[in-house]
């Protein structure tokens, strides 16, 4: 019994599922209609659809993010890209004259996508070819980015009125909400691509070494292009899905602090900031933790803003758990032995920080 | 300037790799500023450089605390949260009837107290600067919200006499004690970086925090002391903020980070650690202040431009200082 505990403790997705259903259970407890999920219209209804259907950007782009920071590197554009996206997207419908007609909207994402593509390449260009640290390659877009969202909206916040696009927001298939099927089966392509083939291997054998990776015959150079160029894409989709949300595209605030979130529920998910090893399950997770925080804050009639303080304290206790030295200080105190020397090499912290 | 004989002057006829970068920002400072002369008649009125410097005060003291983290290696994400904290606690205690050295203390231990605890996260339980202090920025910035949901305006009589004295030549020229404060806090961290045992530990630390701690330097002392330095200086931001606003305001200064890495970036400190200079970093300061002063000028350009520039020129820089082969990784 002891045992099996114990494994079940040590499991990697241990600590992010108690943390949910901690969360979960305490909504419960202050509100019991928190789990209560109806039928309406041939569609569900509920706080638990709720919180999916929200994550769902979150989701997307935590995904993204997962690649890139498993590659040792981190992509703080993806705010911006979601701005861009949306805005180049909501631009092209709100020119249309028929803005319900499926092609324009079709063109009006490929455009969007298009547009993505290029941004993740020049992410790409700049951290595998020219070599710059990610946090400053991607920083550069992440500022400027907000400029361009600016530049394509004019300033403004575009409206559109089109119910195609809208419906990739909030329209529903299966009596579930639509956003959640496009995360879903973002994740699952994701995950099929990277654990049905080499190619999540290689990833992370990149993020362990890109040297050794480019000796062993893998082109290093390439792989951290390519995920950088996904992280785009992700991120573009989440965009689409944020502006259909509202029906607005809004180049300051699409998308704000979305790159922090993300960052997070990878780390929240047990990937390390380090590189070499990722977990697809633990990101979708750590996502939904995000979410049902701030659910549950807004629930608890707390500002938005507020809601940051409850994040910061997640993101510390989480950061603490699975911090190697704490966990080390703890074991001793537990069993009054020396722990054997946390295994944390300088070459982590060397490529990591700042 | 005296900071300029502390850092490029003595040796500025041989002209060290190292000093490269922030001579070319000063070029680049001079070459903006010639073609806002050019362009604009107004544009030579000594009053425009001054007014940079009272508009950037408060960018330019929190931008010196980040040279102090970056040039270890580090990051810190918080600033522009602490900066908007310091100045809402600031406006909630004097509004609440403290007096205002009071207040001016308690406002000033906030921020190296947080700086204080994200050093010692980072530097006992090894988790990334860029997480511990995310957590920061996320803390500060509910802290506002928390404390208010508005803005909070300050009335007391010592901060409207600093807000609005104002010391100047008889032509009119003028610039405000925030000015003054911040060149302060300018000089004593450039002496404090190139003369000081503190200073010669976080550019070792920041050039190879392994040979570092194998000389016996005191590793995680110098890593903590960076961290509440830098909280001390948002601080003192936030403070000269709320002097140059005359209030508090929840989402007063977001984003304030990256303007901030972006102008120490820009000022030559090298991302990675253990180079770097403050008189880069005051380059840097002005270089944003003068490209938005431009903006301003042009008035057919819309405020995005700034942002799209300043991406631009962090591009440029970090390009630059790849090609002439400073290490970065």
């Amino acid at each position: 019994m002891n045992e099996r505990f114990k494994t079940a403790l040590s499991h990697r997705l241990f600590w992010p599922v108690a943390v949910l259903v901690v969360m979960l259970a305490a909504n419960t407890i202050y509100r019991p209609g928190f789990l209560a999920v109806e039928v309406n219209n041939g569609h569900l209804y509920g706080t638990p659809i709720d919180i999916l259907r929200l994550s769902a950007p979150l989701i997307l782009v935590a995904l993204g993010m997962t690649l890139v920071i498993s590659t040792g590197g981190i992509d703080l554009s993806v705010g911006s890209i979601c701005a861009i996206s949306g805005a180049i997207a909501c631009l092209h419908i709100s020119q249309a004259a028929d803005q319900n007609n499926p092609v324009t909207v079709f063109t009006a994402l490929a455009m969007a996508l298009g547009a993505a593509l290029a941004l993740g390449a020049w992410n790409g260009v700049l951290v595998s070819v020219i070599g710059i640290q990610p946090i400053i390659a991607t920083l550069i877009l992440m500022v400027a980015g907000r400029g361009l969202a600016q530049l394509v909206t004019e300033g403004q916040i575009i409206t559109i009125n089109s119910g195609p696009y809208r419906a990739i927001g909030l329209g529903h298939f299966l009596t579930l909400p639509l956003a959640i099927f496009i995360a879903l089966g973002a994740a699952l392509l994701v995950a099929a691509l990277t654990r049905r083939t080499a190619l999540g291997m290689i990833i992370e054998s990149v993020g362990g070494n890109r040297e050794a990776s480019r000796l062993a015959g893998i082109r290093s150079g390439r792989m951290v292009f390519l995920v950088y160029v996904v992280s785009a894409v992700c991120a573009a989709i989440a965009g689409f899905m944020m502006t259909a949300n509202v029906s607005s595209a809004d180049g300051n605030n699409a998308g704000l602090w979305v790159e922090l979130d993300a960052i997070l529920a990878v780390v929240i998910g047990g990937t390390s900031l380090a590189g070499g090893r990722f977990y697809l399950s633990g990101t979708i997770l750590g996502a939904l933790i995000i979410q049902t925080l701030t659910t549950t804050v807004y629930a608890m009639n707390i500002s938005p803003q507020t809601a940051l303080l409850f994040k910061a304290v997640v993101v510390i206790a989480v950061c603490l758990i699975q911090a190697p030295a704490f966990r080390a200080r703890l074991a001793r105190r537990r069993r009054g032995n020396p722990p054997p020397s946390a295994p944390t090499p300088q070459r982590q912290k060397e490529e990591v920080t700042a | 300037m005296s900071t300029t004989s502390l850092t490029a002057g003595p040796r500025w006829a041989r002209l060290p790799r190292r000093h490269v970068p922030v001579l070319v920002t000063l070029a680049l400072l001079l070459v903006m500023y010639g073609v806002g002369v050019s362009q604009y008649r107004a544009f030579s009125n000594v009053q425009v450089i001054f007014n940079v410097f009272i508009d950037n005060g408060f960018l330019l003291v929190v931008a010196v605390g980040m040279t102090f983290v970056i040039l270890t290696g580090g990051i810190d994400l918080s600033v522009g949260s602490v900066v908007a904290m310091t100045a809402m606690v600031s406006a909630w205690l004097l509004q609440s009837g403290l007096p205002a050295p009071l207040v001016l203390v308690i406002a000033l231990l906030i921020g190296p107290t947080l700086g204080f605890l994200m050093g010692c996260a980072i530097h006992f339980f090894e988790i990334q600067p860029f997480i511990v202090t995310l957590a920061g920025m996320f803390f500060a910035r509910g802290m506002c919200t928390f404390i208010s949901g508005a803005s909070i305006p300050i009335t007391d009589g010592f901060w409207t006499t600093m807000s609005q004295y104002r010391i100047g030549d008889p032509r009119g020229n003028f610039v405000s004690v925030s000015v003054l404060i911040a060149f302060a806090v300018v000089l004593v961290a450039a002496y404090v970086l190139a003369y000081t045992r503190l200073g010669r530990n976080v550019y070792a630390i920041g050039g190879n925090p392994q040979s570092a701690l194998l000389m016996g330097l005191p590793l995680g002392r110098t890593r903590i002391a960076v961290y509440t330095i830098s909280g001390l200086c948002s601080a003192i931001g936030g403070i000269l903020l709320s002097f140059y606003t005359l209030s508090g305001a929840p989402l007063i200064a977001i984003g304030m980070e990256l303007d901030v890495i972006a102008a120490v970036v820009i000022g030559g400190t090298v991302l990675t650690g253990g180079a770097g200079y403050i008189f880069g970093t005051v380059l840097g300061v002005l270089v944003l202040g003068v490209i938005q002063t431009l903006i301003t000028f042009d008035g057919s350009l819309n405020s995005w431009w700034t942002k799209i520039v300043i991406g631009g020129l962090l591009f440029a820089f970090i390009l630059f200082q790849r090609l002439i082969g400073i290490r970065y990784k």
